[in-house]
Protein backbone atom coordinates (compact mmCIF):
# COMPACT_ATOMS: atom_id res chain seq x y z
CA UNK A 1 0.00 0.00 0.00
CA UNK A 2 3.02 2.33 -0.28
CA UNK A 3 2.37 3.18 -3.93
CA UNK A 4 1.65 6.90 -4.20
CA UNK A 5 -0.84 6.18 -6.97
CA UNK A 6 -2.85 3.72 -4.87
CA UNK A 7 -5.48 6.37 -4.15
CA UNK A 8 -6.55 6.53 -7.78
CA UNK A 9 -8.27 3.18 -7.34
CA UNK A 10 -9.41 3.83 -3.78
CA UNK A 11 -13.09 4.16 -4.60
CA UNK A 12 -16.02 3.90 -2.24
CA UNK A 13 -18.19 1.01 -3.41
CA UNK A 14 -21.73 0.75 -2.07
CA UNK A 15 -24.08 -1.94 -3.40
CA UNK A 16 -22.10 -2.21 -6.60
CA UNK A 17 -22.04 1.55 -7.18
CA UNK A 18 -18.61 3.19 -7.26
CA UNK A 19 -17.82 6.70 -5.99
CA UNK A 20 -14.71 8.90 -5.85
CA UNK A 21 -15.88 10.93 -2.90
CA UNK A 22 -16.17 9.50 0.59
CA UNK A 23 -18.13 12.52 1.78
CA UNK A 24 -21.90 12.12 1.75
CA UNK A 25 -23.80 15.30 2.36
CA UNK A 26 -27.25 16.34 3.46
CA UNK A 27 -29.33 19.01 1.75
CA UNK A 28 -31.18 20.41 4.78
CA UNK A 29 -30.78 23.61 6.82
CA UNK A 30 -29.21 25.81 4.12
CA UNK A 31 -30.58 29.31 3.66
CA UNK A 32 -31.59 28.65 0.06
CA UNK A 33 -31.09 26.20 -2.82
CA UNK A 34 -28.28 28.27 -4.30
CA UNK A 35 -26.26 27.90 -1.09
CA UNK A 36 -27.12 24.20 -0.99
CA UNK A 37 -25.71 23.68 -4.47
CA UNK A 38 -22.61 25.85 -3.85
CA UNK A 39 -21.76 23.95 -0.68
CA UNK A 40 -22.24 20.58 -2.34
CA UNK A 41 -20.08 21.67 -5.27
CA UNK A 42 -17.33 22.76 -2.86
CA UNK A 43 -17.58 19.42 -1.05
CA UNK A 44 -17.32 17.44 -4.34
CA UNK A 45 -19.82 15.00 -2.83
CA UNK A 46 -21.56 12.66 -5.20
CA UNK A 47 -24.19 11.30 -2.80
CA UNK A 48 -26.79 13.67 -1.36
CA UNK A 49 -29.54 12.86 1.11
CA UNK A 50 -33.06 14.24 0.74
CA UNK A 51 -36.17 14.02 2.86
CA UNK A 52 -39.56 12.94 1.50
CA UNK A 53 -42.46 15.23 2.34
CA UNK A 54 -45.88 16.35 1.12
CA UNK A 55 -45.60 18.75 -1.80
CA UNK A 56 -46.70 22.27 -0.95
CA UNK A 57 -49.72 22.51 -3.25
CA UNK A 58 -50.16 26.23 -2.70
CA UNK A 59 -46.69 26.98 -4.01
CA UNK A 60 -46.12 29.06 -7.15
CA UNK A 61 -45.65 26.59 -10.02
CA UNK A 62 -42.70 28.57 -11.37
CA UNK A 63 -40.77 28.33 -8.13
CA UNK A 64 -37.76 26.06 -8.55
CA UNK A 65 -37.44 22.87 -6.53
CA UNK A 66 -34.45 21.23 -4.91
CA UNK A 67 -34.21 18.85 -7.86
CA UNK A 68 -33.77 21.80 -10.24
CA UNK A 69 -30.61 22.77 -8.33
CA UNK A 70 -29.38 19.19 -7.76
CA UNK A 71 -30.40 17.23 -10.85
CA UNK A 72 -30.86 13.52 -10.07
CA UNK A 73 -28.88 12.63 -13.18
CA UNK A 74 -25.80 14.44 -11.80
CA UNK A 75 -26.00 13.36 -8.15
CA UNK A 76 -26.82 10.07 -6.51
CA UNK A 77 -29.86 10.69 -4.37
CA UNK A 78 -30.22 9.02 -1.01
CA UNK A 79 -33.80 9.47 0.18
CA UNK A 80 -34.04 9.25 3.96
CA UNK A 81 -36.81 8.40 6.40
CA UNK A 82 -36.27 11.36 8.71
CA UNK A 83 -39.34 11.87 10.88
CA UNK A 84 -40.35 8.20 10.83
CA UNK A 85 -40.91 6.56 14.22
CA UNK A 86 -42.14 3.17 13.09
CA UNK A 87 -41.02 0.58 10.59
CA UNK A 88 -44.36 1.00 8.73
CA UNK A 89 -43.79 4.74 8.28
CA UNK A 90 -40.23 4.19 7.06
CA UNK A 91 -41.23 1.47 4.60
CA UNK A 92 -44.07 3.58 3.20
CA UNK A 93 -41.77 6.60 2.84
CA UNK A 94 -39.08 4.70 0.95
CA UNK A 95 -41.58 3.02 -1.39
CA UNK A 96 -42.89 6.50 -2.25
CA UNK A 97 -39.29 7.71 -2.70
CA UNK A 98 -38.60 4.88 -5.11
CA UNK A 99 -41.63 5.83 -7.19
CA UNK A 100 -40.61 9.50 -7.04
CA UNK A 101 -37.11 8.73 -8.31
CA UNK A 102 -38.16 6.37 -11.13
CA UNK A 103 -37.17 3.13 -9.46
CA UNK A 104 -33.94 4.34 -7.80
CA UNK A 105 -33.56 1.94 -4.90
CA UNK A 106 -30.50 3.10 -2.92
CA UNK A 107 -31.93 4.50 0.29
CA UNK A 108 -31.06 5.59 3.81
CA UNK A 109 -33.17 3.97 6.48
CA UNK A 110 -33.59 5.65 9.85
CA UNK A 111 -36.29 4.85 12.37
CA UNK A 112 -36.21 7.24 15.29
CA UNK A 113 -37.09 6.47 18.88
CA UNK A 114 -37.44 9.88 20.44
CA UNK A 115 -38.06 13.39 19.04
CA UNK A 116 -35.70 15.12 21.50
CA UNK A 117 -32.61 13.00 20.99
CA UNK A 118 -33.51 11.59 17.53
CA UNK A 119 -31.82 8.43 18.75
CA UNK A 120 -32.54 5.44 16.52
CA UNK A 121 -35.05 2.79 17.55
CA UNK A 122 -32.88 -0.14 16.55
CA UNK A 123 -35.62 -2.77 16.96
CA UNK A 124 -37.92 -0.98 14.50
CA UNK A 125 -34.90 -0.29 12.28
CA UNK A 126 -34.08 -3.99 12.03
CA UNK A 127 -37.74 -4.82 11.30
CA UNK A 128 -37.93 -2.20 8.54
CA UNK A 129 -34.61 -3.24 7.03
CA UNK A 130 -35.74 -6.88 6.64
CA UNK A 131 -38.88 -5.86 4.74
CA UNK A 132 -37.15 -3.26 2.57
CA UNK A 133 -34.35 -5.63 1.58
CA UNK A 134 -36.91 -8.31 0.65
CA UNK A 135 -38.65 -5.61 -1.45
CA UNK A 136 -35.49 -5.02 -3.48
CA UNK A 137 -34.05 -1.93 -1.83
CA UNK A 138 -30.32 -1.36 -1.26
CA UNK A 139 -30.49 -0.22 2.35
CA UNK A 140 -27.90 2.02 3.96
CA UNK A 141 -28.92 2.06 7.59
CA UNK A 142 -28.54 4.70 10.29
CA UNK A 143 -28.01 3.03 13.63
CA UNK A 144 -26.50 3.42 17.09
CA UNK A 145 -22.84 2.55 17.74
CA UNK A 146 -23.87 -0.81 19.21
CA UNK A 147 -21.59 -3.37 17.52
CA UNK A 148 -24.10 -6.23 17.89
CA UNK A 149 -26.89 -4.27 16.21
CA UNK A 150 -24.48 -3.16 13.48
CA UNK A 151 -23.57 -6.77 12.75
CA UNK A 152 -27.22 -7.86 12.76
CA UNK A 153 -28.05 -5.15 10.23
CA UNK A 154 -25.20 -6.31 8.02
CA UNK A 155 -26.22 -9.96 8.37
CA UNK A 156 -29.78 -9.27 7.22
CA UNK A 157 -28.40 -7.62 4.09
CA UNK A 158 -27.91 -3.89 4.61
CA UNK A 159 -25.40 -2.61 2.07
CA UNK A 160 -23.83 -0.04 4.41
CA UNK A 161 -23.87 0.52 8.16
CA UNK A 162 -24.12 4.09 9.35
CA UNK A 163 -23.43 4.41 13.06
CA UNK A 164 -23.88 7.75 14.74
CA UNK A 165 -20.87 9.64 16.05
CA UNK A 166 -23.16 11.59 18.40
CA UNK A 167 -26.72 12.94 18.28
CA UNK A 168 -28.04 14.27 14.96
CA UNK A 169 -27.26 17.96 14.63
CA UNK A 170 -25.32 18.10 17.91
CA UNK A 171 -21.87 18.73 16.44
CA UNK A 172 -20.35 16.77 19.33
CA UNK A 173 -18.06 14.65 17.15
CA UNK A 174 -17.20 11.02 17.80
CA UNK A 175 -18.19 10.20 21.37
CA UNK A 176 -17.16 6.54 21.34
CA UNK A 177 -14.30 5.82 18.94
CA UNK A 178 -13.78 2.43 20.55
CA UNK A 179 -17.26 1.18 19.66
CA UNK A 180 -16.82 2.60 16.19
CA UNK A 181 -13.52 0.68 15.89
CA UNK A 182 -15.24 -2.57 16.90
CA UNK A 183 -17.93 -1.99 14.27
CA UNK A 184 -15.31 -1.26 11.59
CA UNK A 185 -13.20 -4.29 12.49
CA UNK A 186 -16.18 -6.63 12.21
CA UNK A 187 -17.87 -5.17 9.13
CA UNK A 188 -17.71 -6.59 5.63
CA UNK A 189 -19.80 -3.76 4.17
CA UNK A 190 -18.93 -0.05 4.14
CA UNK A 191 -19.14 1.73 7.51
CA UNK A 192 -20.14 5.35 7.09
CA UNK A 193 -20.31 7.58 10.15
CA UNK A 194 -23.58 9.48 10.11
CA UNK A 195 -24.73 12.13 12.63
CA UNK A 196 -22.92 14.35 15.06
CA UNK A 197 -19.93 15.51 13.03
CA UNK A 198 -19.23 19.15 13.91
CA UNK A 199 -15.98 20.19 12.31
CA UNK A 200 -13.25 18.94 9.99
CA UNK A 201 -11.20 17.07 12.58
CA UNK A 202 -14.24 14.95 13.51
CA UNK A 203 -14.41 13.71 9.92
CA UNK A 204 -10.67 13.09 9.79
CA UNK A 205 -10.77 11.04 12.99
CA UNK A 206 -13.59 8.91 11.56
CA UNK A 207 -11.54 8.19 8.45
CA UNK A 208 -8.36 7.49 10.46
CA UNK A 209 -10.27 4.86 12.43
CA UNK A 210 -10.97 3.13 9.14
CA UNK A 211 -14.46 4.33 8.25
CA UNK A 212 -15.30 4.12 4.58
CA UNK A 213 -17.02 7.49 4.51
CA UNK A 214 -18.78 10.17 6.50
CA UNK A 215 -22.26 11.61 6.09
CA UNK A 216 -22.93 15.08 7.47
CA UNK A 217 -25.40 17.91 7.08
CA UNK A 218 -25.49 20.38 9.97
CA UNK A 219 -21.69 20.62 10.23
CA UNK A 220 -21.64 22.23 6.79
CA UNK A 221 -25.02 23.97 6.63
CA UNK A 222 -24.69 25.72 9.99
CA UNK A 223 -21.02 26.65 9.70
CA UNK A 224 -20.53 30.43 9.54
CA UNK A 225 -19.18 29.92 6.02
CA UNK A 226 -20.85 26.78 4.74
CA UNK A 227 -19.04 26.75 1.40
CA UNK A 228 -15.63 27.03 3.03
CA UNK A 229 -16.57 24.35 5.57
CA UNK A 230 -17.68 22.06 2.73
CA UNK A 231 -14.24 22.48 1.20
CA UNK A 232 -12.62 21.80 4.57
CA UNK A 233 -14.64 18.62 4.99
CA UNK A 234 -13.60 17.39 1.56
CA UNK A 235 -9.94 17.81 2.51
CA UNK A 236 -10.50 16.41 6.01
CA UNK A 237 -11.92 13.20 4.61
CA UNK A 238 -9.21 12.87 1.97
CA UNK A 239 -6.44 13.44 4.52
CA UNK A 240 -7.97 11.04 7.05
CA UNK A 241 -8.28 8.38 4.37
CA UNK A 242 -4.68 8.83 3.22
CA UNK A 243 -3.46 8.68 6.82
CA UNK A 244 -5.40 5.48 7.35
CA UNK A 245 -4.02 3.86 4.21
CA UNK A 246 -0.49 5.14 5.00
CA UNK A 247 -0.60 3.37 8.35
CA UNK A 248 0.12 5.55 11.37
CA UNK A 249 3.14 5.20 13.64
CA UNK A 250 2.55 3.38 16.93
CA UNK A 251 1.73 5.37 20.05
CA UNK A 252 4.36 5.20 22.82
CA UNK A 253 2.79 6.66 25.93
CA UNK A 254 5.74 6.28 28.33
CA UNK A 255 8.89 6.65 26.34
CA UNK A 256 10.27 9.27 23.98
CA UNK A 257 12.11 8.45 20.76
CA UNK A 258 14.33 11.23 19.38
CA UNK A 259 14.00 12.16 15.73
CA UNK A 260 17.59 13.47 15.57
CA UNK A 261 20.69 11.21 15.88
CA UNK A 262 22.20 10.70 19.34
CA UNK A 263 25.68 9.97 17.90
CA UNK A 264 28.37 12.56 17.12
CA UNK A 265 27.02 15.13 19.52
CA UNK A 266 29.14 18.28 19.64
CA UNK A 267 30.98 18.42 22.93
CA UNK B 1 -67.06 15.73 -4.55
CA UNK B 2 -64.74 16.08 -1.54
CA UNK B 3 -61.39 14.38 -1.19
CA UNK B 4 -58.46 14.68 1.21
CA UNK B 5 -55.34 15.94 -0.54
CA UNK B 6 -52.26 16.05 1.67
CA UNK B 7 -54.46 16.16 4.73
CA UNK B 8 -56.78 18.98 3.59
CA UNK B 9 -60.31 18.60 2.27
CA UNK B 10 -60.66 19.86 -1.28
CA UNK B 11 -63.78 20.16 -3.44
CA UNK B 12 -63.95 18.95 -7.03
CA UNK B 13 -66.62 18.98 -9.72
CA UNK B 14 -68.16 15.69 -10.79
CA UNK B 15 -68.24 12.33 -9.03
CA UNK B 16 -64.81 11.10 -10.02
CA UNK B 17 -61.54 12.37 -11.46
CA UNK B 18 -58.53 10.60 -12.90
CA UNK B 19 -55.17 10.95 -11.22
CA UNK B 20 -53.89 12.65 -14.37
CA UNK B 21 -56.73 15.22 -14.27
CA UNK B 22 -55.98 15.93 -10.64
CA UNK B 23 -52.26 16.43 -11.38
CA UNK B 24 -53.22 18.80 -14.23
CA UNK B 25 -55.55 20.78 -11.98
CA UNK B 26 -52.82 21.13 -9.34
CA UNK B 27 -50.33 22.33 -11.98
CA UNK B 28 -47.93 19.51 -11.17
CA UNK B 29 -47.45 18.15 -14.67
CA UNK B 30 -43.90 19.40 -15.05
CA UNK B 31 -42.92 18.56 -11.52
CA UNK B 32 -41.48 15.39 -10.05
CA UNK B 33 -43.85 13.74 -7.55
CA UNK B 34 -45.19 10.45 -6.27
CA UNK B 35 -48.86 9.92 -5.51
CA UNK B 36 -50.71 7.60 -3.17
CA UNK B 37 -54.43 6.79 -3.03
CA UNK B 38 -55.70 5.46 0.30
CA UNK B 39 -52.24 4.18 1.16
CA UNK B 40 -51.51 2.58 -2.23
CA UNK B 41 -48.87 4.06 -4.51
CA UNK B 42 -50.08 4.89 -8.01
CA UNK B 43 -47.46 4.31 -10.67
CA UNK B 44 -46.77 7.31 -12.89
CA UNK B 45 -47.54 5.05 -15.87
CA UNK B 46 -51.14 4.53 -14.74
CA UNK B 47 -52.26 8.05 -13.88
CA UNK B 48 -54.84 8.07 -16.68
CA UNK B 49 -56.37 4.79 -15.57
CA UNK B 50 -56.78 5.43 -11.84
CA UNK B 51 -59.86 7.27 -10.58
CA UNK B 52 -60.33 9.19 -7.39
CA UNK B 53 -63.75 9.28 -5.76
CA UNK B 54 -65.58 10.92 -2.86
CA UNK B 55 -63.69 10.54 0.40
CA UNK B 56 -60.41 9.27 -1.04
CA UNK B 57 -57.24 10.15 0.84
CA UNK B 58 -54.52 11.26 -1.52
CA UNK B 59 -50.92 12.01 -0.69
CA UNK B 60 -48.70 13.82 -3.20
CA UNK B 61 -45.06 13.86 -2.17
CA UNK B 62 -41.74 15.19 -3.34
CA UNK B 63 -38.11 15.50 -2.26
CA UNK B 64 -37.01 18.34 0.02
CA UNK B 65 -33.77 19.26 1.74
CA UNK B 66 -32.85 16.90 4.56
CA UNK B 67 -29.96 15.12 6.24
Amino acid sequence: MGDKNSNINDKLVIAGRSFHSRLLIGTGKYSDFKETRSAIDASESEIVTVAIRRINLGQNIDEPSLLDFLPPNKFTYLPNTAGCYSSEEAIRTLRLARELLDGHNLVKLEVLGDPNTLYPNVVETINAAKILIADGFDVMVYTSDDPIVAKQLEDIGCCAIMPLASLIGSGMGILNPWNLQIIIDNANVPVIVDAGVGTASDATIAMELGCDGVLMNTAVALAKNSILMASAMKKAIESGREAFIAGRMPKKPYMASPSSPVEDLIK
Amino acid sequence: MKMYINGSIKEFNGIKITARELINQLNLNDKRFAIEKNGEIISKNFLEGVYFNEGDKIEIIGAVGGG
